[in-house]
This record gives C-alpha cells, sequence and structure tokens, in this order.
C-alpha cells in the first residue's frame, strides 16, 4: 500500500452550482446588438429560466473542481471488463474539433460536404474489412443502439419472408442489454445456458431453435472473456431453422485480425466505436455503435446511406426495404472521425493490439489464479473473470474488495457481471497499459487478499481515499432527489 | 506504435509467464477453421503529421463560416461555444471516465449530471429530467412509447409539423410494435391543426414541436387544453431549439406532460449531425416510467453530500426484458457541455441570447418581406421562418451557394406542397452585413 499510486492529496470542496454566483454576474460574452428589438406577443415569453449567474471564473473553477473528483483512463489503469477502457489518443480530440468538420451542418447539399461523406465512406469501407461483413451503418448512437438495429434488421428479414416469429436465443454470457433490445422488437428472450467450459453446447441450442426464434444474440468473445469455439457449428443450426446470427461485437478488441466475423456465420454485428476503437467515453457517453452486415441483410440498413460516384460522395434515400432512421442524422459523427483516425493511426498494427490485449489479459489471469478463485481455468480472450470464492471465509465480499482497490489508485474491474458467476470480478487490461501497470494492478490486488485474511475491516470500510466514502443507494431509490 | 506501450521483452517475459510460445499461440484455442486467414487489408499506419495533413484536408472540403453564410438549422443550430467551456469540457477526467458505475470516483461526473438534471428541468418547467437520450429524435420516439405504457393505449397523433426526419425515427422504433401513428396537417398560420383528432379517449399522446419545423411558436397552452379533455391522454412536447425556452413559456408551465428534444444549441458543435444531446423531461408522476439514466443525491457513510446514478430497477441490466428502455451508454459528456453552456449564460445571458436570436431573425425576416418576399406563415417565430423565393427558386438557391452562402433548407423534399419555399435561420453568430448581404444577392 506504501508505494500505490492512491494516496490522498488536497482534495477541494465545491457547492452545488446554485450556489454560487450573484445576480447580474455574466460568463458569457454577447455579441454586440446590431439591429432593433422586436418583441413576440407578450403572452409566449416568459420570465426566462431560473439558473444562478455565474462569472467565467466561478463557472471554469466549478467544473475544474468537480473534475478533480473523477478518475479517467488519463488518471490511471481502469481494468473494467467488457468495456475496453483503452487510452483514448489525444490526437483524435483534435481531428474531431477541426472547424470544417465540427462545424458542418448535417443538411448540406453534398457537393459543400465531401469531406465529411468521404470520412463516413471510408469508415464504413474500413469496418468492414475488420469484421469482414461487407456493409455497414454508422447510424447508431450507442451499443445498445446498434443492437435495436440490429433486432429491426431481423424483423425487417424475416416480415420480407411473410414471417412474424416470437422469440429469441439469448445466452447467458451476453450482454446484459440484449434482453431489453430485443423486447422493443416484441421478442421474447429465451435464455440459453452455456456448458462447464464456459460456451456454447450445439446441441443445447439445437434444443432450443425452432421456426418461431428470429435468430440467437452472441457475444464472442463471451463476457466469460472465452471464444465461443462452437459458433459455426451455432450457426449452421440457427440458419438452418431459417434464423439469423447476431453478433454483440462490444468484445471485438480481443479479435482485430484474427477472426472473420463473416466466416463464423455472424449475419448482424455492431461494434462499439468508444470501446475498440478508442473513443473516450466521456462518463456515459457519447458513443457510436456502428451494424456491420452480410450482403443479404444490406437492403434493410438504415437511410440514408452514403453512396460513392465518380469520387464523388453523396447520401441516398432510396432503399425501400430500409428500417427507416433510428438516428435523425447519420449517429454521432465526432465520434465517427476519432475512430477514423485511430484507425488511420494504427494500420495493420490493429492487429497487435488485439494480440497485446489478450497477452496483458492472460498475464494477469496468470499472475492472480492462485489468489483469486478464477472459474474457468483455460486461455481467455482480452478479459478475465475472478470471483471472490476464496475470500468469502473472511465475510469479504466482490464489492469489498472492489472498493479497496480505488485505495489504491486503480479503477475497479466490472463486478457482479456476467451473472453466470458469483460474485465476478472482470478484468480487462487492454493492450495499452504497460507492463509495470499490469505488475501494480496484480500487486495492490495480492496485497488486497492479504488484508482480506488479516484485517478484512479495511476492505469492509473501503474506499477511504477518495473524495466521499461508500454512498446510501437504498436511501437515494427510496427517496429520490433528482432535481436541487 | 505508441499507443503500444510492450516491448520485445516485455513481450517475452509475459508468455513466458503464461506458458505461451508466441502471440499467436495464445489463439492456439480457437478452431483452425474459425481462425482468419488472410491479413486486414487497411491503409498503411500514418504518422500524426500525415494525419493532420489529411484530416486538414478533408476539413477544408466543407462548407462553413467564415469562407460560407449558413442561413440553415433545421435541427442543427450555429451558436457560439465560450472557449471555457470548451476548454473545461477536454478535461480529461471529464472526457476519459467511463459511466459512473463506481461513484466513490466518479463525484465529478454525477454532480455535473445531477446539476444538468436541475438546470433541465428549470430551463422545461417540468419536475424530472434524465441524464440524457441519444438525440432530440430517439428522445421523441422512447417519449411516445413512455406514454404508451403510461396509459396503455396503443395509438398516437404526432404533429406533421414536428421534424421529418424525427418523425422517420418514430416510425422506425414502432414498426415492430404494431401501434397506430396518425400524422396531424398544419393550419394556414403554420401550427399544428388539431381538428382531426377525434378518439381523444383511445390515444396515448400528442406530439407537438415548438417551435416546430417552420420555426412558428405553437400555443401549447392551448393545445394542452385540448389534449387534456381526456385526462390521459399526455401532451408530448418536442423541440430542436431549446434555446428559445430562455424567452418563451417553457413547455412545463403550459401543460407539457413530457418535454423531449435536442440540445445540440446548448454548447455543443454541430459536428454534421451529431454527437448532439437528447434532452428529457417529464412530471413527477410518470417518473418510474421514463427511460434513461438519473443521477440522485445521497450521503456518504460519513454523512457528506454525494451523488450516485439511482432508480436503475427501470433500466435494461436489472430489468433486463421489462425495462423501459434498452439505453445505456447515453450522451454523458455533452450533458456536461450543455450543463456547463447554461452555467456559463445564467439565467440573465440566456434570455438576452434568445432574445438577440429573435431579433436577429426578426430583422431578416422583415427584409426579406420588405424586398417582396412571401413569408407564408403568419405565426410568431423564435430563430426560424419559412420564406417563399419566387420563380425558378433552385436556381436561385444554387446561384446563392456559387456565392458562398447557403440560403436555408429547401422544403420541398419534405413537404412536396412547399415548392420554391426556404427555412431559414439566423443565430447571433450572423451580423446584420451578412443579413443584408443574402437579401442584395437573392434579389439580384
Amino acid at each position: 500500500m506504501k508505494n500505490a499510486v492512491g494516496t490522498t492529496g488536497l482534495i477541494l470542496n465545491e457547492p452545488l452550482l446554485w450556489k454560487i454566483g450573484k445576480k447580474g454576474r455574466s460568463g458569457f460574452s454577447l455579441p454586440r446588438r446590431d439591429i432593433d428589438l422586436s418583441p413576440l406577443d407578450s403572452d409566449l415569453e416568459g420570465q426566462g429560466p431560473d439558473f444562478p449567474d455565474l462569472s467565467e471564473v466561478d463557472v471554469v473553477r466549478h467544473y475544474t473542481r468537480l473534475s478533480t473528483w473523477n478518475f479517467g483512463v488519463d488518471t490511471g489503469m481502469y481494468p473494467l471488463g467488457s468495456c475496453t477502457m483503452k487510452y483514448n489518443p489525444k490526437t483524435n480530440e483534435r481531428q474531431a474539433s477541426l472547424p470544417g468538420l465540427a462545424q458542418a451542418h448535417p443538411l448540406l447539399p453534398p457537393q459543400l460536404a465531401q469531406g465529411t461523406l468521404k470520412i463516413m465512406y471510408d469508415l464504413e469501407r474500413y469496418l468492414a474489412e475488420i469484421t469482414g461483413l461487407p456493409a455497414v451503418t454508422l447510424q447508431p448512437a450507442a451499443g445498445a443502439q446498434g443492437e435495436l438495429t440490429g433486432m429491426l434488421l431481423f424483423f425487417a428479414f424475416h416480415k420480407r419472408k411473410h414471417q412474424k416469429r416470437s422469440k429469441i436465443l439469448i445466452p447467458d454470457t451476453a450482454h446484459g442489454t440484449n434482453p431489453a433490445s430485443a423486447a422493443l422488437c416484441g421478442y421474447k428472450s429465451i435464455p440459453v445456458n452455456s456448458n462447464k467450459e464456459g460456451i456454447l453446447d450445439p446441441e443445447t441450442v439445437a434444443g432450443q431453435m425452432d421456426e418461431d426464434t428470429a435468430g440467437i444474440m452472441i457475444t464472442n468473445p463471451n463476457t466469460l472473456g472465452l471464444f465461443e469455439d462452437n459458433i459455426r457449428q451455432v450457426a449452421a443450426i440457427v440458419h438452418a431453422k431459417g434464423g439469423l446470427v447476431y453478433a454483440d461485437g462490444a468484445n471485438m478488441n480481443a479479435v482485430m485480425g484474427i477472426v472473420n466475423m463473416a466466416d463464423l456465420g455472424v449475419d448482424v454485428l455492431h461494434l462499439n466505436l468508444h470501446k475498440t476503437f478508442s473513443t473516450p467515453h466521456g462518463g456515459g457517453g457519447p458513443g457510436s455503435g456502428p451494424v456491420c452486415v452480410t450482403r443479404e441483410i444490406e437492403p434493410f440498413l438504415p437511410v440514408p446511406r452514403v453512396i460513392r460516384h465518380e469520387d464523388q460522395y453523396r447520401l441516398s434515400d432510396d432503399r425501400p426495404e430500409s428500417i427507416g432512421k433510428i438516428h435523425a442524422f447519420y449517429g454521432n459523427f465526432g465520434i465517427q472521425i476519432r475512430a477514423y483516425a485511430y484507425i488511420l493511426s494504427m494500420g495493420a498494427d490493429l492487429k497487435k493490439a488485439s494480440q497485446f490485449a489478450v497477452l496483458s489479459a492472460n498475464y494477469i489471469k496468470e499472475r492472480l489464479k492462485g489468489v483469486y478463485h478464477l472459474p474457468y481455468d483455460k486461455p481467455c480472450m482480452h478479459e478475465c473473470v475472478f470471483t471472490d470464492k476464496h475470500q468469502q471465509q473472511y465475510r469479504v465480499t466482490t464489492l469489498d474488495i472492489a472498493k479497496r482497490l480505488i485505495d489504491y489508485g486503480f479503477h475497479p474491474p466490472t463486478i457482479y457481471f456476467p451473472l453466470v458467476v458469483q460474485g465476478a470480478i472482470m478484468v480487462e487490461p487492454t493492450e495499452t497499459e504497460p507492463k509495470e501497470n499490469l505488475d501494480q494492478l496484480v500487486d495492490a490486488l495480492i496485497s488486497i487478499a492479504a488484508e482480506a485474511a488479516e484485517k478484512p475491516e479495511r476492505l469492509r470500510e473501503a474506499p477511504v481515499n477518495p473524495k466521499v466514502r461508500r454512498l446510501d443507494e437504498t436511501t437515494a431509490a427510496r427517496k429520490p432527489c433528482l432535481a436541487g | 506504435m505508441r499507443y503500444l506501450p510492450h516491448t520485445d521483452d516485455d513481450v517475452a517475459q509475459m508468455l513466458a509467464t503464461i506458458g505461451a510460445n508466441s502471440l499467436e499461440d495464445l489463439f492456439a484455442s480457437i478452431p483452425a477453421d474459425c481462425l482468419r486467414k488472410d491479413d486486414l487489408d487497411l491503409p498503411g499506419a500514418m504518422t500524426e503529421w500525415e494525419l493532420n495533413k489529411h484530416m486538414e484536408r478533408l476539413a477544408s472540403e466543407m462548407a462553413v463560416c467564415p469562407e460560407y453564410l449558413v442561413f440553415m438549422g433545421a435541427g442543427s443550430y450555429d451558436h457560439y461555444i465560450p472557449e471555457a467551456v470548451k476548454q473545461l469540457l477536454a478535461r480529461s477526467e471529464f472526457l476519459t471516465s467511463y459511466t459512473p458505475y463506481q461513484p466513490e470516483v466518479s463525484q465529478g461526473t454525477l454532480q455535473a449530471i445531477y446539476e444538468y438534471q436541475t438546470l433541465t428541468t428549470r430551463l422545461l418547467g417540468l419536475d424530472v429530467a434524465n441524464a440524457s437520450m441519444y438525440d432530440g429524435a430517439s428522445g421523441l420516439a422512447e417519449a411516445l412509447l413512455m406514454a404508451v405504457r403510461v396509459t396503455r393505449r396503443k395509438k398516437i397523433y404526432i404533429s406533421s409539423l414536428c421534424h421529418p426526419l424525427y418523425r422517420q425515427v418514430v416510425r422506425t422504433y414502432f414498426e415492430p410494435t404494431g401501434y397506430d401513428i396518425v400524422e396531424l396537417p398544419y393550419l394556414k398560420n403554420g401550427r399544428t391543426d388539431l381538428s382531426q383528432v377525434t378518439d381523444l379517449d383511445a390515444c396515448a399522446a400528442i406530439a407537438i414541436q415548438s417551435p416546430n419545423f417552420f420555426g412558428c411558436i405553437e400555443d401549447i397552452e392551448s393545445l394542452a387544453k385540448k389534449v387534456h379533455a381526456d385526462p390521459k391522454t399526455m401532451l408530448v412536447v418536442s423541440f430542436t431549439e431549446p434555446l428559445a425556452y430562455g424567452l418563451l413559456k417553457s413547455p412545463g408551465s403550459l401543460g407539457a406532460d413530457i418535454a423531449c428534444g435536442e440540445g445540440q444549441s446548448l454548447g455543443i458543435p454541430r459536428s454534421f449531425g451529431g454527437p448532439g444531446l437528447g434532452m428529457f423531461a417529464a412530471k413527477k408522476a410518470y417518473l418510474r416510467n421514463m427511460p434513461g439514466r438519473l443521477v440522485g443525491q445521497t450521503k456518504d457513510l460519513d454523512g457528506r453530500r454525494g451523488f450516485v446514478l439511482t432508480l436503475s430497477t427501470r433500466e435494461q441490466h436489472i430489468r433486463r426484458e421489462k425495462a423501459t428502455s434498452n439505453i445505456c451508454s447515453n450522451q454523458g459528456l455533452c450533458a456536461t457541455a450543455a450543463a456547463m453552456y447554461m452555467a456559463a449564460l445564467g439565467g440573465t445571458g440566456i434570455r438576452e441570447l434568445a432574445c438577440l436570436n429573435r431579433d436577429k431573425s426578426a430583422y431578416l425576416k422583415g427584409a426579406l418581406a420588405h424586398a417582396g418576399f412571401n413569408t407564408p406563415f403568419s405565426a410568431p417565430t423564435f430563430n426560424e421562418f419559412v420564406v417563399r423565393f419566387p420563380g425558378d427558386s433552385p436556381e436561385t438557391y444554387d446561384r446563392l451557394i456559387s456565392k458562398k452562402i447557403v440560403a436555408g433548407l429547401p422544403l420541398v423534399s419534405y413537404y412536396p406542397e412547399l415548392k420554391n419555399h426556404y427555412l431559414l435561420c439566423v443565430t447571433e453568430t450572423m451580423d446584420r452585413e451578412d443579413m443584408d448581404l443574402l437579401v442584395k444577392e437573392v434579389t439580384s
């Protein structure tokens, strides 16, 4: 603990926004008035919102102080499983804020918007190459909206065949958003149990797949960090019953250049640009969730599509079978720029990124497997899942371990997910953390395991170093205070 | 590669710990018929210098100010973003953190979002606001799905003066549900016509937009009275220009049950249409039916104030298929930007800025009318309005483009009956000379 990065420093207090400032202050430079007043009908005009008046200094200090209470990838290692908290390159921010891109109006005539259209066109091609699925839409604003888009594509595909299927298969190792996304399309989720190896059995899927089932939603690698070895057989079973295979590509960071999703039998896949493609997560978003599909599914993709004709790009709505639109414009374009810049910076090294991500996860797994219970002791992909089984004898839980890790200066891993493992601790180091940081994390976790045996109350009381200690979530939900 | 820190030595040591011989070995457990045979066919890696040059060239192909005068709003607005907001938003503690699942190390994001929720309720005049939706369009779709859940009725009416692209998104979200969507026509004055609603008691919600797609301010109060003639029917007020509520009476104060829309105007660059900000607020009675994340205030073990994500039993990761929405990642950083922007403006500033938008837009509208152009809709407008250019207007429009003026949005592709009609927008970023130039060029 002595040498851990998470020692306390000076933490400044800061009141709520409306407790600072004074009526009459201003933090905004209004343009000079060069026209006369034109008041509206007085019935329409109100008093204006009850906002505090702050000076620019008030605003700057307020948010600077708030920011210091946050932990980001730039602060330290963030091994949050399934979230791929890799480094967010600074150059990507620069590119996205170039005035020509940041100030571009989305409805400009195409001849005035060739730059943005080319970025979208090329990004689609790159993502097609990386996934092996030839047609791409960039419109979904996040992974869950990508899933919804995928389910709408399933719905449209079956509808064209005059079928209305009512069920969807979802393995117990899939992402938590999957059932909710499927429900928006009226599909009832049928859970599929993984086998004792932590992956899908073709026989189990064969027993559950029928002609009233729209298809299956597979996360591959799955949320145990394991590759679905039987995916080709599973896909064949689903296809034989007229169903489709959806792959949740949130874990694509493990397999860039390693597998081709089309060859695995995947029909529809979403990517999370804010995971695999290095765009920042912004404390909850904006993300971007492009969807990649086979030629068979392409006619159903959202409109507009970007098309190229003799080096000129334009948008086309002429897709009679399209599911329509799921974003007012073209999705989170500013995030797409960052992913585009990342791919151009990496080139073929994307494969190396996946190899290193898998290397780092396996290294952590090997170093920790005697200390923490490892439910599936086999080679993992980009993340590995431990549990608190060995620590339960000291009445120490996964939550306590996670909270104690904060005191050591790390963001905790994902906890209690996947549900298929009790007390899961899901560690995803990513390829951008150097070996020294992996060793520091491992050492911290070893030290915490020792504390669990010797001084378990330290874990139960953790964290003690951040701005606040554990928060009363029960009261927050029972007596909601959602605005001040 | 500068983002990949492992040296050959690191790799060798790690492989030895694992007991693997090579990087390829790490994937040996994957069945051979699943492994990719070919290499990734991508452009060669660019240096930072090459990338800068490449991106600058692409950016230079775009029509933006100051080279172009773009009089276009239609759901994406040009407002000045203070440097302070830009720089604060670039604080990497905000930028590079994940969703605040671990509240002890996320208090910055959590308090910022709590403050955003508070400012949003004050701006829209409603009790509760969520932490954001993807954009105005998906926010409207989710508001209408919420109304269906609340009322258990399966029909909605939507004004044809709601943004045409939002209506397309609503239709996409509704397609698998089989719920009925009916579009309402507009009146001669550019406001929504409710006269065709004859089955209010079968209707979950009526959705309008104000200011609407023609820029006209709807009479929300009288619409609300008509809608609430049935006590269950909900009025959903959508918007694309929230700055208007710096000046106009808020939708909540006029009777809206849900107000939702696009918050891009509040300190977020247009960025070719995204990322923006889906703002979403409702009356308290509907809290537990709301989609999206909520931040709530609470206390820590020592009794200090702190914030957490709360009421997550509505959400996808707990309720799974019974969740109120599937949304997970939202537009958190954009919500933070909007809060910073609203804080920088303050109550006094947002009113002054809104007045300036109203006045500048009125100036251009007046100047065009004076020059003999028809502004067909008589209802009051905020910072957008419709004008009819005579005769061969596509030619006029193209001629103006050759002079580096984008004279608004041609409406004919969205409203076939409005040939030669254009939707123009003027914000505080346009000078009087810019507007005079447009009038001069369009009349020449």
